[in-house]
Order: structure tokens, then C-alpha cells, then sequence
């Protein structure tokens, strides 16, 4: 039968398509502890959801012998899918096809499948595993990255954008992923560097690995420009499931809301924290005992740790977590976790997740390095967003709130819908220690035992200043509460600002400062 | 409670508080006011040529050294009238960004 014959021809050619870079290939990504492509991809999306595109396109380059040679599919898989049900667009770079470099057809794959996720509106998962430019393609190559930088960019607020780096992300290429919301790396896999570690020993003479200059590591820990950390590939793809279930599929919905689950009564936050201010506690077991099954789901978790971010539900509701950490450098911000939260609430805010912020900080920390690296322009970061993020904003003071740090973390006067403070708070212009010495100078120096003195007005300025009762007279606090009433009054917040209306005032947009 | 492990004390305002201390902030480099008499390397590079001796005279503007770098050759400017008090590199050698090329009296 000659349609037989037709689909049997179809059927050959898919197949030797699907082998990629050939057998040889395959077994070197193998042996570098990393899948193919479509194995990716597979191992990622719901069980017999993927659709391939573009499965037949061919490069057209004609330099350097390019015409005699075949890559297939270019080095590009393209294609849609769901996880847990959701629609999602994706592309994975197949590192044995020509090192998966970039050619023209290579990035017009890409673009397709950019284009085709913004215009149904769905999340864009893309799998970096790449040498970089195909440099028999010249300026055209260059031309495709410029095109994926653009869509990235314009795509950004609207469909949820993950970038994946399981393999080499290197020079330019390593700005799709910087442009996206969320980057994935695993332990010994990726690799992220504009310059590599050949071309520093030729300028400078400085030996360094690859891992040690841009693994996944470096970029969780040092750099900040990863936000998961995984030791495997199959630990990586159950993270970005998980993320994906936590967030909505573009900017005009809301997330999946889940049925409501009360959180384990191990957690109780009667118990959590010391009274004493000075003494850390892991500002994670608050919110673990408010969210529901005390699962909360933490980002950048190694970057930046005196402010934790992350997800969790509350009554089944993705609800978006900002806490100063006291367990880690007091809890202070500096210009890291000023970047880190920042970022983080405007990602909120872009895609209607509420933000609950939870506020323990004696400030911001002090030293020459950090005026030196701008903490004011970082630190700014943080006012903006929250002055600027309309989602509801509901925070809760747990204990200390003073100076510049109290009206950063979503203060009443950055428009927080809710303050709610528990009795240890204290909301003041500074520490008890650092106001009475400036206050009670004079008295402190001219008494007979300054030290007796001093203790006495630092005494005196706790009992009057270090409490919540201050701002709570002035109504910047809207309620003093109980540890235990916390989640209580906070799903009532989340609730009642369900159908929150901001206006925002015309503009082009604004200018954060960077 | 659980006990927080290795607890460094950190000072803010006059407090003490215990908390763990970042690795950042352990490693972080003392500061050292900027001396205008020592010229540093402002990009990675290769030098490819002294244009001075120790001892010489040299004025504000005048060329000091060709640093090859980022596929350019960057001649070094003096920023100050003085004598050259010392040279601590040759030519061919590798300097990193801020490495201490000559010194000025």
C-alpha cells in the first residue's frame, strides 16, 4: 500500500532524527552524568503530554563546509507539554548535536517556541546545555541570541519564564537565563561564566576550574544569579515541578488554588522565639506554622540568608513569604538580601501572589565594605518594591523593628494592608542600647558609675519605647496579637483583600533603582 | 528551641546578637585608603612596554607604561608630577586589575 509505504517513510526519518548526535554522542553525555535532551524533557512533563515541533528543521549554512554536514533537528528540541496539568512551552538544547550550538535555525527554534508561550500565555521552561555560538554562523548566530534576549524581555511580567542549566551556559548565552524569573542549576552540571577559565589564564595568568569560576554552586552561594540548587538532575526537575505548581500560568490569573490544610501542631508559635531580642531562632518555623501542612517551599535558600523568601498556601492560596533570618547575620539587610527580597516581591507582585512579611531586624549592617558596594541604591531596592507592589500586602511584627529597617520591611507607610504585631515587638527608632546612649549622653557621662547609669536609661527607654504599643496608639499596627492568632488573623487578611482595587498612577514605568 | 550551631556575635547600634556570621562577612577585606603615588593596573593584562626608568622625573600626563589589554594597546598615564621611586613589574608579566605597577615619590 503506497500510504503504508509514506508513513513507514515518516517513521524512519523520525527515528533517525531521535538519535540526535549518534550513539558516540550520547554515551559522552552519559558519561558526564548527564541525560539527552529528550530524556530531559521527558523526565520533566507529565507522562505522554509532550508535542514535538519542528522535529525536521535543518540549518542552512553554507561557510566552512557547513553545507556537507547534517545536524538534526539543529541542536534544538522544541515542543509543548503539561506538569501536574499545567500548560507549559519548552526547549532543551541537545548537547550532542554540534556541543548544542547556537545557530540561525537553532535560535529560530527557540524564538518559535518563546513566541508561541507568550501568545498562549503559558510558562516557558528552557533547558540550556550549550557550547555557545555556532561560530561557522557568524553574525547570524549573534543575531539569534539578540532575538531570544528580546523575547525574554518583553515576555517578562506576563508568562512565568524558567531557565534550566544542565550543561555549559557560557558568554553571551548566559544572558537568556539572567533575563528569566527562575534558574535551576545542579552540583557538577552547570556551568555559567561570560569568560571562561581558558581565557582567563591567557590575560591573566590565574588558574581556575570551571566549577570554581561559575558551578552551580558559586552562582547559589556567591553570585546570586541561581535561585535552586540541586545535587542531581532528577532532584532539579522534581524543584522546577514544584515551583510550578506554587505559580500561576501568565499575569491574569492566579495560582492553583489547593484544598485548605491546617499546619502541624509541632510548630507552635508560642514557642518559636526567645524573648530576649539578641538570641536567633529560625524565622522558618514561623512560617512553617502558619502555612498550611507547614510546607513551605524556600527559594535562593543558599544565597543571601539573613532574608528567607519562598512559598507557601495559605487556606490553599499560594501566598508569597519575605522574613528577616536573626538565626543568620542577625537578620540584617544588606546589599544581598536588599537584591534578593527585592526581586522577589516584584515577582509577586507581577503574577498576584500575595506577600505576608515577616519583620525581625535591628537593622542594616555596618561596615565599609557595604556603604562602598552602594548598600543605599540596594537597599532602595527594597522600598521601591514594596511601595510600588499593589498584590495585598499583609505583614507581622515579631519582634524588633527599628529605624530605616521597620518602614523597609512592608510598613504601614509603604501601604502594607495589614500590620499586625506581636507583643514582643518592638517598634522603635533604634535599640534600646544605641538610643539611651545617644538620649542620655550627658546623663551617662557626668554620673559617678556611667556603666550603672547606662543600664538604668537603657532600662528605662526599654520599658517606655521597646514594645508595639507606640505605633499601635498611632494606628500603624492594626492589632497586637497573640503568637497563636497569627494565621488566624492572617488568612482573614488574605480574604478580605481578595478583591483589593489599587489605582496606579499612568506612566511608561518606573525607575527601580539597579 | 533548637541550638543554633557555631553562634558568632554581631554588633549593631550597640547591641551584641548572637547569630551566625556570613562567610561574606568573615572574609571581608580590610580597607586601605587609596595611595595616589602608587599607580595600579586599572584593567587585567600583559605589559608590553615601560616607557620609564627608576629615577626619572615625570610629570602629570606623561606615558608610563603599554598595557596590552581586552585586545588593545592601553598606554598609562601619570596622574601626578614626581619621580619614579620604584617599578615592581617587566615586561611580559601578567598583571591582574589593581596589581601595583610603580610607585612615585
Amino acid at each position: 500500500m503506497a500510504v503504508n509505504n509514506k508513513i513507514r517513510e515518516l517513521q524512519e526519518k523520525r527515528r533517525k532524527i531521535l538519535l540526535g548526535g549518534g550513539e558516540q554522542a550520547i554515551e559522552k553525555q552519559k558519561a558526564m552524568g548527564k541525560r539527552t535532551a529528550r530524556e530531559r524533557i521527558m523526565a520533566l512533563l507529565d507522562k505522554n503530554s509532550f508535542i514535538e515541533y519542528d522535529l525536521f528543521v535543518e540549518h542552512d549554512a553554507r561557510d566552512f563546509d557547513m553545507d556537507k554536514k547534517s545536524l538534526p533537528s539543529d541542536g534544538v528540541i522544541i515542543g509543548s507539554g503539561k506538569i501536574f496539568g499545567a500548560p507549559v512551552a519548552i526547549f532543551a538544547q541537545d548537547f550532542t548535536v554540534a556541543g548544542g550550538s547556537l545557530g540561525q535555525m537553532h535560535s529560530r527554534k527557540i524564538t518559535k517556541i518563546m513566541d508561541y508561550a507568550l501568545k498562549m500565555r503559558m510558562p516557558l521552561i528552557g533547558i540550556n546545555d550549550s557550547g555557545g555560538a555556532r561560530i561557522q554562523e557568524g553574525v547570524n548566530s549573534l543575531a539569534g541570541y539578540g532575538e531570544i534576549f528580546f523575547r525574554n524581555t518583553i515576555s517578562s511580567g506576563i508568562i512565568p519564564q524558567i531557565s534550566v542549566i544542565l550543561g555549559p551556559c557560557a558568554g553571551g548565552a548566559v544572558y537568556s537565563p539572567a533575563l528569566t524569573d527562575f534558574v535551576f542549576v545542579v552540583d557538577n552540571i552547570s556551568k555559567m561564566f561570560i569568560t571562561g577559565p581558558e581565557v582567563i589564564k591567557t590575560v591573566l595568568g590565574e588558574e581556575i576550574s570551571m566549577e570554581d569560576l561559575g558551578g552551580a554552586r558559586v552562582h547559589c552561594e556567591i553570585t546570586g544569579n541561581a535561585h535552586f540548587f540541586a545535587g542531581s538532575e532528577e532532584e532539579c526537575f522534581e524543584q522546577i515541578k514544584r515551583l510550578i505548581t506554587f505559580i500561576p500560568w501568565n499575569n491574569s490569573r492566579k495560582a492553583k488554588v489547593f484544598e485548605p490544610e491546617e499546619p502541624d501542631k509541632n510548630y507552635d508559635p508560642d514557642k518559636i522565639v526567645p524573648e530576649d531580642p539578641t538570641l536567633p531562632y529560625d524565622v522558618r518555623d514561623v512560617i512553617r506554622s502558619v502555612v498550611d501542612k507547614s510546607d513551605f517551599f524556600e527559594i535562593m535558600e543558599l544565597y543571601a540568608k539573613n532574608i528567607v523568601i519562598g512559598f507557601g498556601r495559605m487556606d490553599g492560596r499560594t501566598t508569597g513569604f519575605v522574613a528577616n533570618q536573626p538565626l543568620e547575620m542577625a537578620g540584617v539587610l544588606d546589599v544581598d538580601s536588599s537584591d534578593k527580597a527585592a526581586r522577589f516581591i516584584r515577582y509577586c507582585d507581577a503574577f498576584n501572589i500575595p506577600l505576608i512579611t515577616l519583620v525581625d531586624l535591628p537593622g542594616y549592617l555596618p561596615g565599609i565594605d557595604q556603604e562602598h558596594a552602594g548598600v543605599i541604591r540596594h537597599g532602595a531596592k527594597v522600598l521601591y518594591a514594596y511601595s510600588e507592589a499593589t498584590v495585598p500586602k499583609l505583614t507581622v511584627i515579631i519582634r524588633k523593628a527599628y529605624g530605616g529597617g521597620y518602614i523597609a520591611m512592608s510598613s504601614r507607610h509603604l501601604r502594607a494592608d495589614f500590620v499586625f504585631a506581636w507583643p514582643t515587638a518592638e517598634i522603635a527608632v533604634m535599640g534600646p542600647e544605641g538610643a539611651a546612649n545617644i538620649i542620655f549622653r550627658k546623663e551617662i557621662m557626668s554620673s559617678d558609675d556611667p556603666e550603672v547609669m547606662r543600664k538604668q536609661k537603657v532600662e528605662e527607654y526599654k520599658a517606655k519605647f521597646a514594645n508595639p504599643y507606640v505605633a499601635a496608639a498611632r494606628g500603624y499596627v492594626d492589632a497586637v496579637i497573640e503568637p497563636k492568632e497569627t494565621r488566624r488573623f492572617l488568612l482573614h487578611a488574605i480574604e478580605a483583600s481578595e478583591n483589593k482595587v489599587v489605582k496606579v498612577l499612568e506612566k511608561k514605568h518606573g525607575l527601580l533603582p539597579l | 528551641m533548637k541550638k543554633v550551631e557555631n553562634p558568632g556575635l554581631l554588633n549593631i547600634n550597640s547591641t551584641l546578637y548572637k547569630t551566625r556570621l556570613s562567610t561574606k562577612f568573615l572574609n571581608r577585606k580590610p580597607y586601605h585608603p587609596a595611595n595616589p603615588k602608587m599607580i595600579l593596573s586599572f584593567i587585567p593584562g600583559t605589559v608590553l612596554d615601560i616607557l620609564v626608568k627608576k629615577g626619572q622625573t615625570v610629570k602629570k600626563g606623561d606615558d608610563l607604561m603599554i598595557l596590552d589589554a581586552m585586545k588593545m594597546q592601553n598606554k598609562l598615564k601619570c596622574n601626578i608630577d614626581g619621580i619614579i621611586k620604584d617599578i615592581f613589574v617587566s615586561k611580559g608579566d601578567k598583571v591582574s586589575k589593581g596589581t601595583g605597577l610603580l610607585e612615585l615619590s
